[in-house]
């Protein structure tokens, strides 16, 4: 227990926390890159996986791209984008985006898919537009299985953005590395200490989010929706 | 008043869905379209408000081709009621009823207003307004896809097996309702059902159809009954069955109606037409 | 073409050991899974406690788990021990959870039918609930296999010799060709345990015909 010890005096020792390169400005870097993979997957994964739930056209293709990315090792994705683009955060956020993406997709098209047929033809049938459609019952509805897919891409991405600082100089993985060349243990802990505890908050949070969501489309059952997972 | 005009549905494959179908329902008029499942009714009804077009044939309500009117604004003018209410889940039973009028443009709270006035007139307790579907009993959800369809104030109102869904207590008692609701409203209601006594309860016109939308009978319930007009209406209606073959046997003075069976199903009110022997 | 030709021997090694490192924990997950599954879909009491453990070790990251295991257990950082331990621990988290939904998918009118036909509880779980629960079973261990072929090679940054030595080794040295044969095999050796998975599946359950993914 004394690595544990001495990993948590690296930790709550003021001086590792300030400045470039410190504890707080690498958690900041650590959020950041990983929110901004994220929303870019959002960005792509939302529309696309939601077009393919409602039109059922390209349902295939979540196929293969989720049980595909599944297989694909992330850290052969990282290394390879690293040679090919050189030092810099573009190979990472690549990498990232690449894996970030199928969960989020597949969470939006299984989300919509997920709708009731009846309710669909019912919204149609009164005389919604498409758009109406999709804004006002597809979403909504499909909500807690989209942010499932979300959360799934969110700790994947958080999780791998650790590995990114091997090809990169970026987050938490850094003192972890470090640690790690220099033979010293506490710091390498410690940083994976806090790595670990930043997914398990970022995992909280998103189940409240999620249950929350669980409630507005299932308002007299939640939050057992909020229980929805795509693996990835 | 709804025109089918030689309607024909063929899908991709070959499948012939509705073969050639014409008829026109008045309006103010209540008809039924009556069928096992695969005789093409509910496609019929989806071509008045064109969730399906059909291959070749016209629909016209009030002489208008359908296909000349934007499908949405179609959609909104006419009143849709569908087994099991087809609500939405995540909205509120006022909220479902409000959906079309705000869809239209209306202000959400105008809306919602009317909605609980016409939660009222399809008899449910207004104090339901803001719950969900789920936590509504199937009659009450079906009452409250009446009142949707009735949000907008349409002529006409389509229903698709609109009762099929609850029990047959609450069934008759919609039924009588929807009777009741119709005396005062008069709309153009067009609706499909399975079970023909439904078809008699309801129907100014009831039209028997076979396979491919054939019509084998139209007339009225009590035609129908009356004349079978071969043997696959016959078998339909369930002329001959035990049910439908009723005889009087008089006790006390009392002309008591019984079935086949002897079963007793009534009590036979001197008539004023008729007069008592 | 060339760089593999090379280094043919030094693959076939590596690709030993990432199987040394692989096979171990899908196999250790599924027998701690699946009593611990059954629990969760038959107890109440249990069920939140195991399925929100067993989720939250879930999120913890690969690498971050690499290093603290050590701390706990004493194992040294680049053992296979390290390594399988935390693979088992991953394995487990997501096996859980699937073994808890196998298990619920028994009809509850079946279970009945085996207690009334005389089964002893033991008999009822070895002959009709375990094998009810395969199919659905099956498609979260096929999930772990991938995973767990994929994760090991994480372990080649803290020194633990796999495929995933491939990547690390190409980067440093600048051979795209060793990354590229890293990335193939790991993908190969997850369709070939994959496989095997489905077809083990297809003879222990050959009321199934087919089996979803």
């Amino acid at each position: 227990m004394n690595l544990v010890l001495d990993a948590l005096a690296w930790l709550l020792d003021s001086a590792n926390w300030d400045g470039r390169g410190g504890i707080g400005a690498r958690i900041l870097e650590h959020l950041g890159f990983s929110a901004a993979v994220v929303a870019a997957a959002c960005a792509i994964g939302i529309p696309a996986g939601v077009a393919i739930g409602h039109s059922g056209r390209g349902r295939s293709l979540v196929i293969v791209l989720t049980s595909g990315a599944r297989a694909l090792p992330t850290l052969g994705l990282l290394t390879i984008l690293g040679l090919a683009l050189g030092i810099g955060l573009d190979a990472p956020f690549l990498a990232l985006l690449v894996l970030a993406l199928p969960p989020v997709l597949a969470g939006a098209y299984a989300g919509v898919e997920s709708v009731a047929r009846e309710t669909v033809g019912a919204s149609r049938a009164i005389g919604m537009t498409e758009w109406q459609l999709v804004r006002g019952v597809e979403l909504p509805l499909a909500a807690p299985v989209l942010l499932g897919g979300v959360r799934s891409a969110a700790l994947q991405v958080i999780s791998t953005a650790t590995l990114a600082a091997y090809v990169a100089d970026t987050g938490l993985g850094r003192p972890l590395f470090e640690g790690l060349k220099t033979q010293r243990y506490d710091m390498m802990l410690g940083a994976s200490l806090l790595v670990a505890l930043l997914a398990l908050v970022v995992e909280l949070g998103f189940q409240l989010v999620q249950s929350a969501a669980a409630r507005r489309a299932e308002p007299h059952r939640a939050p057992s929706g909020a229980r929805e997972r795509i693996s990835a | 008043m709804i025109e089918f005009d030689a309607v024909r549905k063929e899908y991709p494959g070959g499948t012939v869905a509705v073969a050639g179908f014409s008829l026109r329902v008045p309006s103010h008029s209540v008809v039924a379209l009556v069928g096992s499942s695969g005789s093409g009714k509910t496609t019929l009804l989806r071509m008045v408000n064109r969730m399906v077009e059909p291959t070749s044939g016209a629909v016209r309500i009030d002489d208008v081709d359908v296909r000349s009117l934007d499908p949405v604004g179609l959609r909104r003018s006419i009143g849709y009621v569908l087994q099991a209410g087809g609500l939405l889940p995540h909205r509120t039973v006022a909220d479902n009823v409000a959906t079309v009028p705000v869809l239209a443009g209306r202000s959400r709270r105008e809306a919602r207003a009317d909605a609980l006035g016409l939660l009222e007139r399809v008899g449910l307790d207004p104090a339901l307004a803001d719950r969900y579907p789920a936590q509504l009993s199937g009659g009450q959800q079906q009452r409250v896809g009446v009142a949707r369809a009735l949000a907008a104030d349409p002529d006409i109102l389509l229903m698709d097996e609109p009762f099929g869904a609850v029990d047959p207590i609450v069934r008759e008692q919609l039924q009588a309702e929807l009777r009741a609701l119709q005396a005062e409203l008069g709309k153009t209601i067009l609706f499909v059902t399975h079970d023909v006594d439904e078809a008699f309860a309801l129907a100014d016109e009831v039209v028997v159809l076979r396979a491919g939308a054939e019509i084998a009978q139209r007339g009225t319930p009590t035609e129908i009954l009356a004349a079978p007009a071969d043997d696959f209406v016959a078998a339909f209606v369930g002329a001959g069955t035990a049910r439908r073959t009723l005889r009087i046997r008089e006790l006390d003075g009392r002309r008591v109606v019984v079935d086949g069976d002897d079963r007793p199903t009534g009590v036979l009110e001197a008539d004023a037409r008729e007069g008592a022997p | 073409m060339t760089w593999l030709s090379q280094n043919l021997h030094i693959v076939w090694g590596l690709l030993a050991d990432h199987l040394l490192l692989s096979v171990p924990p899908i196999l250790l997950s599924l027998v701690i899974s699946v009593p611990l599954g059954r629990l969760a879909a038959g107890s109440r009491r249990w069920r939140t406690p195991l399925l929100t453990g067993t989720g939250l070790l879930y999120a913890i990251p690969s690498l971050p788990l690499f290093i603290i295991i050590p701390a706990i257990t004493g194992f040294a950082l680049r053992s296979p021990a390290t390594i399988i331990t935390a693979l088992t621990l991953y394995g487990c988290a997501l096996l859980v959870r699937g073994a808890a939904d196998a298990f619920a998918s028994v009809p509850e009118d079946v279970r009945l039918a085996a207690e009334a036909t005389g089964h002893s509880r033991w008999a009822s779980f070895w002959r009709v609930e375990l094998p009810l629960a395969g199919p659905v079973l099956l498609s979260s261990l096929r999930v772990v296999v991938v995973s767990t072929v994929s994760l090991v090679t994480v372990g080649a940054v803290i020194g633990t010799a796999s495929l995933g030595t491939l990547f690390t080794d190409g980067f440093q040295r600048g051979i795209e060709a060793s990354i590229l044969t890293g990335i193939v095999l790991t993908v190969v050796v997850a369709v070939v345990l994959d496989a095997l998975c489905v077809l083990a599946g297809r003879a222990a359950m050959p009321w199934r015909r087919t089996v979803s993914a």
